[in-house]
């Protein structure tokens, strides 16, 4: 049923209808309208689940880890400096195999201190071994945390996932969102099947200490799991599809790309601005087409490259900086494309949530034009002096 | 307590000959039985008990991190709760996981009343990393980070008190124990499981190697560690001492005599004013929890 509906009560009304047993959780700017929403929603008894009110992060995490290991699905949210607090329990919870499903609103990181969005906290999460899905709207910020439960607990997968969104951008926002049914959400996802749990009739050990002996081989298949997982994300994505007319099977997703000379790739809400600005440039008779990156980890990197195989530049935005060298998205794309002849261009842009407009777009595809690339786009020169 | 010892902590694990922190595994488990489900913190004991492919542990046993195990307790004991299951949780980890680098999730696990029982065995250093102070470190002991040397007489502070803290918390049991004394620590460890909300044990953990002394003596060690006063057993209920260990005092010199981590008291010269700090630290717990035994006139 279609509903206008703040991002973060879609997300938390989505998350209900997934059923987590064990949530647990730490208020932060700006997650909190979603673990409010759930703290009203157990609170009421719409929702059978136990609601840990930590005392931070990192015991948010460290907690549905346990709660996770025993059996149960959980959820956990959190942005910027609370996944940042996470770090160690993230490398831990995917090292474990722990199908932990845990919201992003994405949000810069400090210092300076910013609330506003950016995509640096997920993306420096990104070697944790965590998938990582990007949405463009609230709709499908509230569809990707159906998908990313099933992948997640997918015995062949059993990998945790961020399903990250633009904190305010989307979080605040509100639109209208075609919410599922419990009904719906029940014949999509299953109970959770856990591979092992802690269970006194079936005592194992979790979280041994490897010797070099070992370790390297823990790391290489936590690595082909992760790999792998494409398969997975893909036909249950197409699942959701053929169940409820929204098709999630590609990893990406290209918008008036088949004859576009300058592609443009982008992750999350900034791809809506991307295609506006698309149209009024093809109505001015420039070919230029968009590759928005849905699934970050795993990264599609095969169908990536047969994507961008006609264009003749790649302009790569990136709301994150690996200080000291390049955008996140622009170094994968590059190495996606190498030993090709395209040449793919970095623009680092939005940082700490300042605003993109389609006037930039257009800047930035003149830019490309000219082989201007790998900068920091849109900065107050004044204030460089 | 189970009829008999059980298999549940397991031989083949890599502690030192004469480890207290082996034994009080063994001595958890004995207490507690098979239907107990065992979240460690990275330590001697995770690291001695688990070396992969092998496992020392006879139960579920769970280990994350350093500083998270009452944090991953606490999601254990939601997860049985919502499945109706009926398994107990302790939470294990040695002094530097429990009083330090673990305070926040500790503090936050009583605080939440998590229904679960965390035991520290306390071997007073960070013994896994090679003997370095952490807030359980005795008066003047002699660590790596806290060396006697010309200007030092070893660690300048006194042991974090961690017990009260936890019984501020509100917790219903709060209790400490020591390996030299079996049959207290497991009646300990079998009441703390068995009383719902958030219990704590702290149990007295000898380590050979850390403190220099031969493993066959761990028992002697932590007998006289009480003996001297040194370390008080006592049980606290709902914040009020409600038991304590009752001893004929002994000079707390027979402990520190007996021990490489406090030779520089005695070495070259003896050092009479630190030993007499010493000696005050045990009086005062004397007096605190009432130890001494009064003869009648």
């Amino acid at each position: 049923m279609m509903e206008i509906m703040e991002g973060s009560h879609a997300v938390a009304r989505a998350v209900t209808m997934c059923r987590p047993q064990v949530i647990a959780a730490y208020p932060i700017t700006p997650q909190t309208h979603i673990v409010e929403a759930l703290a009203e929603i157990v609170a009421n008894c719409e929702l059978d689940a136990d609601y840990i009110t930590v005392e931070s992060e990192f015991s948010a995490l460290s907690a549905c880890l346990g709660a996770s290991a025993a059996g149960s699905r959980v959820y956990s949210a959190t942005t910027s400096q609370g996944l940042a607090l996470m770090f160690e329990v993230c490398f831990n919870v995917a090292g474990m195999r722990q199908p932990v499903v845990m919201s992003i609103v994405n949000r810069a990181l400090g210092a300076p201190l910013s609330i506003w969005n950016d995509h640096q906290d997920s993306i420096s999460l990104r070697d944790s071994g965590w998938m990582q899905f990007y949405a463009e709207d609230n709709q499908e910020a509230t569809d990707l945390h159906y998908i990313a439960y099933k992948v997640a607990e997918d015995h062949r997968v059993l990998l945790p996932s961020f399903v990250c969104f633009d904190g305010f951008i989307l979080s605040h926002t509100y639109e209208p969102v075609d919410m599922l049914n419990q009904e719906q959400a029940d014949s999509y996802l299953p109970p959770f099947k856990p591979y092992h749990r802690l269970d006194a009739d079936d005592p194992i050990s979790f979280g041994l200490f490897a010797s070099p002996d070992y370790y390297q081989e823990f790391r290489y298949e936590n690595d082909q799991a992760l790999r792998s997982a494409q398969d997975v994300v893909a036909s249950c994505g197409r699942e959701f599809g053929e169940m409820f007319g929204r098709d999630y099977s590609g990893l990406v997703e290209a918008y008036r790309l088949d004859d576009a000379d300058t592609a443009i790739v982008a992750m999350g809400s900034l791809c809506g601005t991307v295609k506006d600005a698309i149209d009024e440039l093809r109505d001015a008779g420039k070919k230029v087409g968009l590759l928005k990156i849905r699934s970050f980890r795993p990264f599609p990197a095969e169908e990536i490259k047969s994507a961008l195989s006609g264009v003749s530049r790649v302009a790569v935005l990136d709301k994150n900086i690996s200080l000291g060298s390049k955008g996140a998205a622009c170094l994968e794309i590059r190495d996606a494309l190498y030993g090709s002849q395209i040449p793919v261009l970095g623009y680092v842009l939005a940082l700490g949530g300042r605003d993109v407009r389609k006037k930039d777009i257009a800047a930035i595809v003149d830019n490309a034009e000219k082989g201007r690339g790998d900068i920091v786009y849109g900065l107050r020169e004044e204030l460089l002096k | 307590m189970t009829d008999k010892p059980c298999n549940l902590f397991d031989v083949g694990h890599r502690a030192c000959g004469g480890c207290a922190a082996a034994l009080a595994a063994k001595l958890i488990l004995e207490a507690a039985g098979k239907n107990t489900i065992v979240v460690s913190a990275t330590g001697c004991m995770e690291v001695f008990s688990t070396p992969y492919p092998e496992t020392a542990w006879g139960v579920p046993w769970i280990h994350s991190l350093f500083e998270n195990n009452s944090a991953v307790a606490s999601g254990v004991v939601a997860s049985l709760k919502k499945q109706g299951r009926t398994e107990k949780v302790i939470a294990l980890g040695g002094d530097g996981a429990t009083v330090d680098i673990g305070m926040l999730c500790i503090s936050g696990a009583f605080e939440r009343g998590t229904d679960f029982t965390y035991i520290c065995y306390d071997n007073e250093a960070y013994m896994n990393t090679g003997i370095q102070r952490s807030g359980a470190t005795p008066y003047d002991a002699s660590t790596t980070t806290s060396p006697a040397g010309k200007c030092s007489f070893g660690n300048p502070r006194p042991k974090k008190d961690l017990p009260a803290i936890l019984a501020a918390h509100g917790a219903p049991y709060v209790a400490t124990a020591s390996v030299a004394y079996p049959a207290d620590f497991k009646k300990k460890v079998e009441k703390a499981v068995n009383i719902p909300g958030p219990c704590y044990i702290q149990v007295h953990a000898p380590c050979c190697t850390g403190w220099g002394f031969e493993g066959e003596k761990t028992i002697a060690i932590g007998k006289l560690a009480i003996e001297t006063g040194l370390w008080v057993n006592y049980e606290m209920e709902n914040g009020e001492v409600t038991r304590v260990k009752k001893v004929r005092r002994k000079p707390v010199e027979d402990y520190l005599t007996e021990q490489k981590r406090f030779r520089h008291l005695f070495r070259p010269k003896k050092n009479d004013g630190e030993i007499a700090k010493i000696q005050q630290i045990a009086d005062r717990n004397a007096e605190k929890y009432g130890t001494d035994i009064v003869l009648k006139k």
